[in-house]
């Protein structure tokens, strides 16, 4: 078989009512019982569930086009009712066309003249096709107002009445009611023009068709029965709904053949009015939803479209996919970063099909003499008429003898292969990057640590999912633009995703701070990361300073002028790190400026290899050096604990004095501000100012050594900060931008006093938390924590809409050949993309980095 | 060719540095070929790109809604929420403010600025009056009005007659110099309406900005004098002498639009949502904001990223549907035929359809063997 492809099959869809005379023409059955099943369980012949509309039982066959369940996608049938209805969604429209045109001769109410003009516009309107849809609905609003009240037909004559609409489907002329034959009878009689000029087109959409005198039957496929475990038959809500609709309009017919009191054929009328207004939809208001015997609102035509679960969002804008995985993820740093460790149960199950050639048919024969259950082997093998046939030990050596090029085996995933992983929230798109697989024993996927950071992953039991592109064209594509290093820099503000984290950061900043190997116990580290440069290794000294050992890392023409988190100069020349202290300033995720610059110059194939280099000395140093951090580490020496615990008591008398002057009426307000105020704003001022001292002073206290606090120097984790809250002092709560001063009348808790303005009563906490916090201190932590949770909840289904919103406003906004920003009708929103025409992703924060490049070529 | 900021760079750079015209043209050279390096791909999606870019980080900003510019009363909407109204395109934000700088020669010390101030501020009837009553023999609203304080707002009592006469036409008013009397010409009125009158009247505006309901001096770090007003209106504020009109600022997009037109408001969205988002602490590059305020204001008018904004004015019925509100969209699609022509994102994955973005974009055509023969 020759495979086609058919890149673009739909070209254009357009949309338009369903006449009577076409959902007759298309119908294949006429739906005239309300029995859905024989004795025998049979479908009935003219029956919801008749053969003709469709199959959904494994064993028949559809009698329209003779396919089984799987071939046949289902046919329409039709039901002709007894008297027309309103469409309850029209209802608005047709009030309009009541409105507008004369109850006698169906003319618009509206002078020659005028329909000229209308017409005219129309015309110019459809001209300019920008505002084309906004426009003419506009027209089309303003003339249905101004004929509301006319009170005679300018062509016959005839006096016209108020129309009015009781909802949800009655039409009242003059407080009568016009029964929808009436109704339809004078919609019958405007013409195709008049019809144009209120803004319909009469070739899709006529309005005597919004009252429907004929529906047509849905197929049976889109509304399967299920089958419950008891044998018995539960039937989908729109078959009920349907089976309601046509047993009342046989008994409409038949009470109107028996020649029935008027009284009980209006009746019947409008109980087949309600079925068919549920069916269409069931949250219509003023009317009471449909429900199931268990008092379930039904779910019919409305309900299956809308919203997040309904067909648009959940199936037709999402959809479901083969070839996938989703496992637990864990760590191994061993890995290159755009490879992914996929155990081997995952490995056997995805596959990638291959075509056999002359050249690989070896190659390939052993994936099918393995078979399904060994690796590397193959599950299926698809035959060049498409058939597809699964690998058994029966099916075993008949493919193998059979196989020849042209054939198709779909082999188990193997080293190299490459796949697509993704976390979700999706929320841009290295959130989905291709990786190349890499089989490994274990249960979980595998990601070197480096990639957490994009995908905004940790593993305390994140799980990711895995695709396999199937056709060669995805492949590529997923190769050359998602794979981890196409994708290192961000496209949100120019800085680089991919970088060091963590312990590799502090590992590197211990070894470029002061660290001494000998020469043997050098390249052992370095060889232990997948370091192979032999000509590097032989000029290290007998001992290499650990500077020399990340030199080692660095191509030999790199050079690189920077500044380190301290902003103390960093500098490399010819690939040796001369000055400086690595840390996460230099190599860090976002704004790592060596890395940056390595991407730059070297392109992103080679700057991958070195971060991944980069990243596993830096923990094979840690690993070597013993690192850890502990209960210890909050162990600040007596002086340094008694320098902060003077800080907090200076800040404390310094409130209280505060609070002394404001009683005795001798504090001036702050301008703007009243007095209550200005003390509120001072004395906060006085304890922020307290905790960020106590930090300072740990910082100054040259505890160089405390794993704590190398961590925080580094800027692998943590804060002095958070160091000092530890150890010091968690200092002042704050709540919505004040102190706390919620609770009862007057005060925070009841055992302060009325108007208590000290530093406890209003959440300042004295203690640090290994010292521990006392029941007062832990309430007001715990209200701070309460409401940052809240503030949290809250948040994300917003910025969540903000950005769906966003999403869909700026979807098809893409750069054209032309360099210019069209959106998807190609009009022009920019004439270069932001002003410069430069790709974000391509700059180092949004600009060309002029001065390096003037600086490479001055200097050379 | 260089973008003119980048030529200004290197100019002053080279400038700085005394580089030399031949080094500078070498410089110039190499910058041209990383600029054509770092230029965007056609067929780049980026406006799924912008999206992205405000929609990962939009988690990360506060919701707590209001900082307090000094008193309690001149709260500014910040983070996520103020991101929102921006993008929404509110016609009033929920807290309207002004910055009016104020010329230096007017601006000698601080009490001449808080007087300037105190003109600024809307004063309405309510705010001078000493004292009103309602008489009720005679239904007659009493005003007394309060001496002082009209003093010190430069207030005189003739005009302040002459505004309740401007504002309450339906009212005989009477100024004997002490008591202003108003009464109602339909003399059967009931006591329930003179008490609204009475309500009304208190809300009558004298002097100053209207809407301006707080005012607040501050001097910045250059030692300028700016005012920072709750409550916002460029029109009236552009009138004031004292202020450093090429300076006022407001947050109210509308009226940036309905005075300074279409090109001014983007500038000022692009402005505003900067701020909001450099506030918060995170990054976003100026390219996202400018597509975006580009996108909002293209046709000349103001839309929202919103279902009746830039989404609901979508060419393509599928991609309005699948967005929300999908019944009324396709209803109304069937009434006009309207046709589909499928050239966007949606619409394409609905119909399990190569997008036309990125590699969906280009069209191969191959001569056919026949073809090539003749």
């Amino acid at each position: 078989m020759v495979e086609h492809y058919i890149y673009k099959k739909v070209d254009a869809i357009i949309f338009g009512m369903l006449g009577p005379d076409i959902i007759k023409k298309q119908a294949c059955a006429k739906i005239v019982t309300p029995e859905l099943y024989d004795k025998e369980g049979y479908p009935v012949d003219g029956g919801l569930m008749d053969v003709r509309l469709g199959v959904i039982d494994p064993g028949l066959r559809c009698k329209t086009c003779g396919g089984n369940l799987r071939d046949c996608m289902g046919h329409f049938g039709m039901l002709e009712l007894a008297r027309p209805l309103v469409h309850i969604k029209y209802v608005d429209v047709i009030l309009n066309f009541l409105r507008c045109t004369c109850r006698d001769c169906g003319k618009l109410l509206i002078d020659k003249k005028i329909t000229l003009e209308i017409d005219d516009e129309e015309k110019t309107i459809h001209v300019d096709e920008f505002s084309d849809d906004v426009a003419s609905k506009k027209q089309v609003k303003s003339t249905v107002s101004s004929l509301k009240n006319v009170k005679k037909c300018l062509y016959c004559g005839a006096k016209q009445f108020a129309i009015k609409v009781e909802k949800p489907t009655t039409f009242l002329e003059d407080d009568k009611r016009i029964s929808p034959i009436a109704v339809r009878n004078r919609l019958e009689k405007i013409s195709d023009e008049d019809v144009a000029r209120l803004g319909l087109d009469p070739r899709f959409a006529r309005p005597e068709w919004m009252i429907l005198i004929i529906i047509p039957v849905p197929p049976v496929t889109i509304r399967p029965s299920i089958t419950l475990e008891t044998g018995e038959r539960s039937e989908d809500d729109l078959t009920h709904k349907l089976g309601d609709i046509v047993r009342i309009n046989q008994r409409l017919f038949e009470n109107i053949n028996a020649g029935a009191p008027e009284i009980i054929v209006e009746d019947l009328w409008d109980l087949l009015q309600y079925h068919v207004t549920t069916y269409f939809d069931n949250e219509t208001s003023q009317i009471p939803p449909a429900r199931h015997r268990g008092g379930q609102a039904l779910r019919t035509l409305t309900n299956r479209i809308k919203s997040k679960e309904g067909r648009f969002r959940h199936n037709l804008a999402g959809k479901r996919v083969n070839f996938a995985a989703r496992t637990v993820i864990s760590p191994d740093p061993k890995i290159e970063i755009n490879e992914v460790g996929v155990p081997f149960n995952v490995a056997m199950e995805l596959t990638i099909p291959e075509r056999v050639t002359e050249w690989n048919i070896k190659r390939l024969k052993k994936f099918v003499e393995n078979g399904p259950k060994k690796y590397p082997g193959s599950n299926y093998v698809v035959r060049p008429d498409g058939k597809k046939k699964k690998i058994s030990d029966e099916t075993q050596e008949q493919l193998l003898e059979e196989m020849q090029p042209g054939y198709i085996v779909e082999r188990h995933l193997m080293d190299g292969d490459i796949s697509i992983f993704n976390r979700q929230p999706s929320l841009h798109r290295m959130s989905i990057m291709a990786h190349r697989i890499k089989v490994l024993p274990g249960k979980s996927f595998r990601i070197n640590p480096a990639v957490c950071f994009p995908y905004n992953a940790d593993f305390d039991g994140d799980e990711m999912n895995l695709h396999v592109p199937q056709t060669e064209e995805a492949r590529t594509e997923a190769e050359l633009l998602m794979e981890v290093q196409t994708q290192m820099i961000t496209p949100k503000s120019g800085v680089n995703v991919i970088g060091c984290a963590n312990d590799s950061i502090t590992g590197c900043y211990l070894l470029t701070k002061n660290m001494k190997f000998p020469k043997e116990e050098a390249i052992q580290l370095l060889t232990s990361v997948g370091i192979d440069k032999p000509e590097r290794f032989a000029k290290l000294k007998k001992t290499v300073d650990g500077k020399e050992i990340f030199s080692v890392i660095l191509p030999e023409d790199f050079d690189f002028v920077g500044r380190s988190k301290k902003k103390e100069p960093v500098l490399i020349k010819n690939g040796i790190l001369i000055e400086g202290i690595i840390d996460k300033a230099t190599i860090g995720q976002e704004k790592g400026e060596i890395i940056r610059s390595i991407i730059g110059k070297y392109g992103p194939d080679t700057a991958l290899v070195i971060i991944g280099q980069m990243f596993r000395l830096g923990i094979a140093v840690l690993l070597d050096y013993g690192f850890t951090t502990t209960i210890s580490d909050t162990d600040l020496p007596s002086e340094v604990q008694n320098k902060c615990h003077d800080t907090i008591n200076t800040s404390e008398r310094r409130v209280s004095q505060l609070i002394e002057q404001f009683k005795n009426k001798e504090m001036n307000a702050l301008p703007g501000l009243t007095l209550d105020q200005s003390i509120e704003v001072k004395i906060m001022e006085v304890l922020n100012k307290c905790r960020s001292k106590v930090g300072e002073i740990i910082s100054e206290s040259n505890l160089d050594l405390n794993p704590t606090i190398v961590m925080a120097l580094s800027g692998a984790k943590g804060s002095f900060l958070n160091l000092s809250m530890m150890t010091a002092c968690v200092g002042q709560q704050a709540l919505r931008g004040k102190r706390i001063d919620r609770g009862y009348r007057g005060r925070t808790l009841t055992i302060f006093q009325k108007g208590e303005l000290s530093p406890a009563a209003k959440g300042f906490i004295r203690c640090g938390y290994k010292e521990g916090l006392n029941p007062t201190e832990y309430f007001m932590h715990a209200m701070t924590g309460r409401d940052s949770l809240m503030d949290t909840a809250l948040r994300t289904p917003k910025s969540g809409y903000l950005y769906r919103r966003l999403a869909s406003a700026l979807q098809d906004i893409k750069i054209g050949y032309d360099s210019t920003v069209r959106s998807g009708n190609e009009t022009i929103i920019q004439f270069t993309y932001g002003e410069d025409g430069l790709d974000v992703s391509k700059t180092e924060g949004g600009k060309l980095n002029i001065n390096r490049i003037i600086r490479e070529v001055l200097e050379g | 060719m260089l973008p003119v900021h980048l030529i200004e760079k290197i100019d002053s750079v080279c400038k700085k540095h005394n580089i030399s015209d031949k080094d500078k043209e070498k410089i110039a050279i190499k910058v041209e070929n990383n600029y054509e390096k770092a230029k965007i791909d056609p067929g780049e999606a980026i406006g799924i790109v912008t999206a992205e870019s405000f929609g990962e980080p939009s988690t990360q900003m506060t919701l707590n809604v209001f900082h307090f510019a000094g008193v309690a009363e001149m709260q500014v909407t910040v983070g996520l929420p103020r991101i929102i109204e921006i993008f929404d395109a509110r016609k009033k934000p929920s807290t309207p403010e002004m910055k009016i700088p104020i010329l230096p020669k007017f601006a000698k010390n601080s009490d001449s600025v808080s007087l300037i101030a105190m003109k600024i501020k809307e004063t309405k009837l309510g705010d001078i009056i000493h004292e009103i009553t309602i008489n009720v023999a005679k239904s007659i609203i009493e005003i007394v009005l309060d001496k002082k304080k009209m003093r010190e707002l430069e207030i005189k009592p003739k005009e302040v007659t002459t505004k309740i006469i401007d504002s309450m036409k339906l009212m005989d008013i009477k100024d004997d110099g002490n008591v202003i009397s108003l009464k109602h010409k339909d003399k059967t009125l009931p006591l329930s309406e003179i008490y609204k009158l009475k309500e009304k009247a208190k809300s009558i505006h004298i002097s100053g900005v209207k809407g301006i309901i707080h005012v607040l001096p501050i001097k910045d770090e250059n030692g300028n004098y700016i005012i920072h007003c709750a409550g916002s209106n460029l029109k009236d504020a552009l009138k004031i002498e004292e202020a450093d009109q090429k300076n006022i600022f407001t947050n109210d997009i509308f009226e940036v639009y309905e005075t300074f037109g279409i090109e001014a408001t983007r500038t000022m969205i692009i402005k505003e949502a900067e701020r909001v988002i450099r506030e918060q602490g995170i990054d976003i590059d100026v390219r996202h904001i400018m597509l975006l305020a580009d996108m909002m204001t293209n046709t000349g008018v103001i839309k929202g990223v919103t279902r009746t904004g830039i989404s609901g004015e979508k060419k393509s019925v599928l991609a309005r549907a699948s967005f929300e509100t999908p019944i009324k969209h396709i209803m109304n699609a069937s009434l006009i035929g309207e046709r589909d022509d499928l050239n966007s994102v949606v619409e394409n994955v609905i119909l399990n359809q190569p997008v036309p973005l990125g590699t969906g974009m280009p069209g191969l055509i191959a001569k056919m063997n026949s073809e090539v023969k003749k």
